[in-house]
């Protein structure tokens, strides 16, 4: 599974109530990273994490980590411009503050003062013009080059600050910068970074690396934020083997496992020592269809399709319950544009049968394209779906596709196929890779003009209402015309030993602690 | 003899190289598509392959990489640009380590067993051993595994995860590496001590054997002395085929025991579409095949006066 995922903020800790008055004490500390804690965090110890991701071809640069074991070994030795907070909130991390032009087109980034990367050279400005360039321009591979489509300069000014100019205004510009793609790493005389690079400025200095076995990693005791990292090293272990993962966990060998199977996971629930850590983090599933393409470009086929689905089967069969359903738009509850009004589809089939009769059609017969790269479980899911929708009248058949090249050659080539995504911080991001006309990454080459005339204004609007009212009504328009099918939101799920503390509040943009686990959690005394 | 058995293995690598790559151009996609995943956008695309000369015709890319290939150079991996050579030693050695260990396990308990059973044949120990390593062979080694790590799992005996660290000494590397090793062992023995059991039993009925058991030789040592060594031709075929496979078609027990072995290599880069890893692995394989058999018909020839003073 490589590919983007991403947030929303955290929803509100189970462990909530377990806040003593200890936590009162702490939250008087000044840092963004003194949050209000459980207990003291001890320090020491070396975290071992098996990560369900790793391949022999893996390298360490960030323009292609597109899967979680490069994606957590960049992210532990390196920092940011910028930050999600576990509450969901954005902290600067190398930058201190920024500010836009009215316009939000021009954005000056400052830099925190006496930033050192490993090998003692000063974090300057023009290692972030370098770190950040890398994603732009033609001969740029990077999968964060559409993130700087609309850049049209970045330039140092002075030593601590970094000017970045937009061709339109985006308020939601210094979210972006949290990207894992971006971390800052040092500038080479010409003026361009090292991609494969291994010096950073992060919580912990690189050791070794082996691809697709191992990384290794000790404190980096000059690290900028006061007591962090709490662990003395990391070992990030890469275990694609669903069983092997559990057991490795189960047996000590490691402490945290970022992927739990979820056909198995009643197995790991009953499991000594083992805590089970489940966050909505508005990763979603859905069957994308061909907007342009008979019979899906009719809206009416479109619907009956979203209606003879029955998602909360969906939840509960396909993801053991560890998810929510979803209604046909990527926004998820705690997103801050969410549009809680938005009525929740249910499963009809008389419904549908009503918008088949619309479109003309007795009924429906119709292949769809499945592979399990798409999500663990899909084709089961496909087959769910096509007992449900006779009901309908609606004739499904599952077509299973090999999941080698299942992205390159099947998804957005069929005209009905499935898909994954990561929630994104911003529903700008979402709304914009996604689901605007011509966007790269369209999958239903959906093409509505008041949506995409709404995302324009909603960009740079910074009335919180009428953004909210924006977004709503974007929100809708998906929904009802849209060319996706989202059945559910898949929690990331994840469990480590009990002897691994965690915050209160677990950053659920990303897996493991919004890939910051190494530097946020902390092993019991 | 064996110097024209050596051109011809040669000329079969040349050949495998040429079906490989052949093979994943039929498979689609490359290295560009394969790295970005749903990431992937044209513009990406387009600009990784001409970095890489992906964007190249497929006969051109061939071209390059054989010449590199005759003169020793087999070129750099996709990803990140190492060197191939250097991304296979250490997984060569790995791979090299659980297979010899298996083997040592494996060859002596299988051909001791067969020798056993043809000893006391249809009778209870037969009948046992039989079972035992039939049971073995018959389930997938994934499900061995499981079951091996289902029972040391709570006795805390064996590491569960074989990956060794690095600089780890020989005693702590057979310690990491046991359960894989039982596993292959288990799974290879059922064929070499069938096949050895067989052979002795075919010959027992010859009428040399008759003649050695009249003129009052105990059992074992009709079996050790006159039957086994004109069995050694079919036993030293077999012993080599497993060899082969434990070198080469273990990845199902590397996946399982997370241990980092040539098959996961050639699988992530078959996956990844990593044209020169993938040919280099599999001139390994290959080549494996081809000197593991020379080697058995050189073995089984020297066991056999007959065939090595044919007039």
């Amino acid at each position: 599974m490589t590919k983007m995922q991403r947030r929303d903020a955290a929803g509100l800790s189970r462990r909530g109530l377990l806040k003593g008055s200890a936590a009162l004490g702490a939250a008087t500390l000044v840092t963004p990273w003194g949050a209000p804690l459980r207990a003291q965090p001890v320090q020491g110890g070396t975290l071992r994490i098996g990560i369900a991701h790793g391949n022999t071809t893996d390298t360490l640069d960030p323009a292609i980590a597109e899967q979680v074991f490069t994606q957590m070994a960049i992210q532990a030795y390196n920092v940011y411009l910028t930050e999600v907070m576990p509450d969901g909130s954005l902290a600067g991390e190398a930058a201190e503050s920024w500010e836009a032009t009215p316009d939000a087109a021009t954005w000056t980034f400052r830099l925190r003062d006496g930033l050192r990367f490993h090998d003692g050279t000063p974090l300057t400005a023009a290692a972030v013009v370098a770190s950040l360039n890398y994603h732009r321009g033609d001969a740029s591979t990077s999968a964060a080059k559409a993130l700087f489509a609309p850049v049209t300069d970045i330039r140092a000014d002075g030593d601590t600050a970094v000017v970045i100019a937009l061709s339109s205004g985006n308020a939601d510009f210094p979210v972006l910068m949290s990207d894992y793609h971006l971390p800052i790493k040092p500038a080479r005389a010409d003026g361009t970074m090292d991609p494969l690079g291994t010096v950073g400025a992060g919580p912990f200095v690189l050791d070794g690396f082996e691809p697709g076995v191992r990384a290794t990693f000790s404190r980096n005791p000059d690290y900028f934020k006061p007591g962090l990292p709490h662990f003395d090293g990391l070992e990030l272990l890469s275990i694609v083997d669903a069983a092997a993962r559990q057991n490795a966990l189960i047996s000590g060998q490691v402490d945290v496992i970022d992927q739990v199977d979820l056909p198995t996971v009643r197995m790991m629930e009953r499991a000594p020592g083992v805590v089970i850590l489940s966050l909505n983090g508005g990763q979603h599933y859905g069957f994308p269809m061909d907007t342009r393409a008979a019979p899906f470009s009719d809206n009416h086929v479109r619907l009956a399709l979203k209606l003879s689905i029955d998602r909360q089967e969906l939840v509960d069969k396909i993801l053991n319950g560890y998810g929510s359903v979803g209604n046909d738009q990527p926004i998820n509850p705690s997103m801050p544009y969410f549009d809680a009004s938005l009525e929740q589809r249910v499963y009809d089939p008389e419904q549908a049968r009503w918008h088949l009769q619309q479109a003309g059609l007795d009924g429906l017969s119709v292949d769809i394209f499945l592979a399990d790269a798409a999500f663990d479980g899909t084709i089961d899911a496909g087959l769910l779906w096509a007992e449900k929708a006779a009901a309908a009248g609606i004739t499904l058949n599952v077509v299973r596709e090999p999941d080698d090249g299942y992205w390159s050659d099947v998804w957005m080539k069929k005209p009905f196929t499935a898909t994954y995504w990561g929630g994104r911080p911003t529903e700008d991001w979402m709304f914009t890779q996604v689901y605007q006309t011509g966007a790269d990454w369209n999958e239903t080459f959906w093409s509505n003009a008041r949506f995409d005339e709404l995302l324009l204004q909603a960009r740079v609007e910074l009335d919180q209402a009428r953004r909210a009212e924006m977004y709503a009504e974007m929100q809708r328009l998906v929904r009802d015309e849209g060319g996706i099918v989202i059945p559910m939101f898949a929690n990331y799920t994840m469990a480590h030993s009990d002897r691994v503390m965690t915050p209160e509040v677990v950053g659920a943009n990303w897996i493991l602690d919004g890939f910051r686990a190494p530097e946020r959690w902390w092993f019991a005394s | 003899m064996i110097l024209r058995r050596l051109l011809l293995g040669a000329l079969v690598l040349l050949a495998v190289t040429v079906i490989i790559f052949a093979a994943i151009e039929a498979l689609g996609g490359d290295y560009a598509t394969a790295s970005l995943g749903q990431a992937a956008t044209p513009e990406t695309v387009a600009a990784l392959r001409e970095r890489l000369g992906l964007d190249q015709p497929a006969w051109v890319r061939y071209g390059q990489w054989i010449g590199g290939a005759l003169a020793g150079d087999f070129g750099a991996s996709l990803s990140g640009g190492r060197p191939v050579a250097d991304l296979l030693a250490g997984r060569l050695l790995n791979t090299l380590f659980l297979a010899l260990y298996a083997a040592v396990m494996a060859i002596p308990l299988s051909i001791g067993l067969g020798l056993l059973a043809a000893l006391w044949r249809n009778g209870l120990f037969d009948r046992l051993a039989n079972m035992g390593t039939l049971t073995a062979i018959a389930f997938p080694e994934f499900f061995v595994a499981y079951i091996l790590i289902y029972l040391v799992t709570g006795t805390g005996l064996f590491p569960t995860m074989a990956a060794i660290p690095p600089g780890a000494g020989l005693l702590d590397r057979l310690h990491a590496t046991f359960l894989p090793a039982l596993t292959l062992t288990l799974v290879v023995a059922a064929h070499m001590m069938r096949m050895t059991r067989a052979a002795i039993i075919n010959l027992l009925s010859s009428p040399y054997i008759e003649m050695a058991r009249l003129k009052g030789v105990p059992p074992a040592r009709v079996i050790w002395r006159h039957a086994l060594p004109n069995a050694l031709a079919p036993i030293i075929n077999v012993v080599a085929l497993n060899l082969a496979y434990l070198i080469t078609g273990v990845v199902v027990v590397e996946v399982v025991f997370v241990y980092p072995g040539l098959g996961q290599l050639m699988v992530d880069s078959v996956s990844r579409r990593d044209v020169p890893v993938v040919q280099a692995a599999a001139l390994i394989f290959a080549a494996t095949y081809v000197l593991l058999n020379l080697l058995a018909d050189v073995l089984s020839t020297l066991s056999n006066p007959r065939l090595l003073h044919r007039r």
